[in-house]
């Protein structure tokens, strides 16, 4: 077992990017995100990581250099946030495109503008489609053991994808909490050396991410889309041997007091710990009510999310970003679509809150709940809005 | 769930104080988090940090509005924000001063529970500078059964190093003389 440590979520993440041996760091400085990439540097100027950590210009520039060096067969790991994966968002499609398998940290934080640093996921939804795998992190153990998770599973053979490791900026990265390291032999045990489908090499020359003409496109979107949706068992299958090595078990839908639950709350990241308060004090009130922790946004467990949520009456979707103009939230979107088709299916309510880190309290939570039950909304609301 | 919350200014390590008392806290087998008030900060400018303490996995990742103890660590504050907003009624209020308790009180209009020592003179005999996150540290050990002064000295040790030896002295010093008074 490794040692329990109290330590900010930010270092941790650095440390379990160094734990799993990278090879190159390419990040370009940016708030929330900004202690990871700073103690990736210390590590590797101080000689504690052997790896090539290269200070680029922007975030374009961030991303094409981890393209390039996992196209080599290098480890790659990089950290960014809101404007910075604006930035470099051209070069994050094509990485998900040429299945090359990076890990990135992202610090979720609210796109500009009015300009804001704080946190809430507009900037993970910006690039929902990028095609990667897309996890969302509740607490700084969960941080620490998806990134080595992420590299785990995205450099698997069959699946050969990025990941994208969500984290609340500030409210889970500037936090200083318990999270038990892995030891050097445990990762060693878990994550076997990168070997990458195929590399640039000059031995044996290659092309990557040749154009596609009308006629290959379109299979080439849906190599990638099956690819995305294969990853699935590669992805619990990394859950399940993390399970045995540090007695944490991950699945991509959790869940707190489903059971005989008339009403269960969704949401995604640290909301659900805020959430799972709520459910507490609802429950002392006799109501019904249960939480779905989705972690697993891409691919998402349409599968496991149908299972859950046709029991329920009502379903109370915590969306962290805004949709402009839309019918409702992202998250709200897909939950709505994929219960379409069941033959019995909740209602399912949009509430959009925690935007630019507006607080939510476990009393929100409740407040939204009762609003979604009591009120008629149809397509959706933003909590919480003053005047 | 004990919840605290540091007043200093920018650059005298109010966010150190609170990681000092969660990093502890959690050697100790307790359940901590600390965390800044997020956003940019400035050296000199007032900054405020915050600490949750339990015997349980601690899931509330809101804000802290009312705190069970507030530590100020620079006497200047007080003249321009009242530090007691939102404590607790039974709560802890422990104060840099080189003033009595009562004018405390007074100025402030709080009866509550309250501790007094003058850290920054403390800090200035001991460290040679008036910080006063550590000395601070050993005013809220005594103020609050939460933890000892021992659980401390691997976590100032930690973060420390070198200087560590003169911060625990501080924090020691700062133990003895805290006036707690209720």
């Amino acid at each position: 077992m490794g040692r329990k440590v109290g330590i900010e979520v930010s270092i941790a993440a650095a440390d379990a990017a160094a734990l799993c041996d990278v090879d190159v760091v390419a990040a370009y400085p940016i708030t929330p995100q900004t202690h990871v990439v700073e103690h990736l540097a210390e590590l590797v100027a101080s000689g504690h990581l052997d790896a090539e950590f290269v200070p680029v210009e922007s975030e374009h520039s961030a991303m094409s250099v981890c393209c390039g060096s996992v196209a080599v067969g290098a480890r790659t790991f990089t950290a960014t946030a809101a404007q910075g994966l604006a930035l470099m968002a051209e070069i994050v499609y094509i990485a998900g495109s040429m299945r090359l398998p990076l890990v990135m940290f992202l610090s979720n934080r609210a796109l500009s503008g009015p300009l804001s640093i704080w946190n809430d996921h507009s900037d993970a939804m910006m690039v929902r489609d990028c095609g990667w795998i897309q996890v969302f992190c509740e607490d700084g153990q969960e941080v620490f053991d998806a990134i080595i998770h992420a590299f785990r599973v995205g450099e698997d053979p069959q699946v050969s994808l990025p990941v994208m490791v969500n984290v609340d900026g500030f409210v889970l990265t500037h936090v200083i909490e318990p999270i038990e390291y892995w030891t050097k032999e445990m990762v060693q045990k878990y994550l076997p050396p990168f070997q990458p489908v195929s590399r640039l090499t000059p031995e044996k020359p290659v092309s990557m991410g040749a154009f596609g003409m009308p006629e290959i496109y379109l299979e080439q979107k849906m190599a990638h889309n099956v690819a995305l949706l294969n990853s699935r068992p590669i992805i619990e299958k990394g859950w399940t041997e993390l399970a045995e090595l540090t007695g944490r078990k991950y699945s991509a839908v959790e869940t707190y007091k489903v059971d005989d639950a008339e009403t269960i709350i969704l949401g995604m990241g640290t909301i659900c710990s805020t959430s799972s308060l709520a459910v507490d004090k609802m429950r002392a009130e006799g109501k019904k009510v249960g939480l779905v922790k989705l972690r697993l946004w891409r691919p998402l467990p349409s599968d496991d999310l149908r299972r859950v949520l046709a029991k329920a009456k009502d379903v109370v979707v915590l969306d962290r970003a805004i949709c402009p103009g839309g019918g409702n939230a992202p998250v709200t979107s897909e939950i709505r679509a994929i219960m379409y088709t069941e033959p019995e299916r909740p209602r399912i309510h949009c509430m959009i809150a925690g935007i630019g880190q507006r607080d939510v309290t476990p009393d929100d939570v409740c407040a939204m709940v009762d609003m979604a039950l009591s009120q008629s909304i149809k397509d959706y609301h933003i909590y919480g809005v003053r005047g | 769930m004990l919840e605290m919350r540091f007043h200093g200014r920018g650059g005298q390590g109010a966010v150190t104080s609170a990681e000092l008392v969660a990093r502890a806290a959690i050697d100790s087998g307790k359940y901590a988090t600390a965390f800044p008030s997020f956003g940019p900060e400035r050296r000199g400018a007032p900054v405020v940090a915050f600490a949750r303490v339990d015997d349980q996995p601690i899931r509330l990742r809101s804000k802290i509005y009312n705190p069970d103890v507030v530590i100020v660590l620079d006497p200047s504050l007080l003249d321009i924000a009242n530090p007691t907003e939102g404590l607790r009624e039974d709560g802890l209020l422990i104060i840099n001063s080189s003033h009595d308790v009562e004018a405390i009180r007074k100025r402030l209009g709080y009866k509550g529970k309250i501790a007094v020592v003058d850290a920054s003179r403390i800090a200035k005999e001991v460290i040679g500078l008036p910080i006063t996150n550590t000395t601070m540290v050993g005013a809220l050990v005594k103020g609050t059964s939460l933890l000892t002064v021992e659980a401390l000295i691997g976590p100032f040790q930690d973060r420390f190093g070198k200087i560590a030896a003169r911060n625990i002295e501080a924090m020691k010093r700062a133990y003895a003389e805290t006036n707690v008074n209720h």
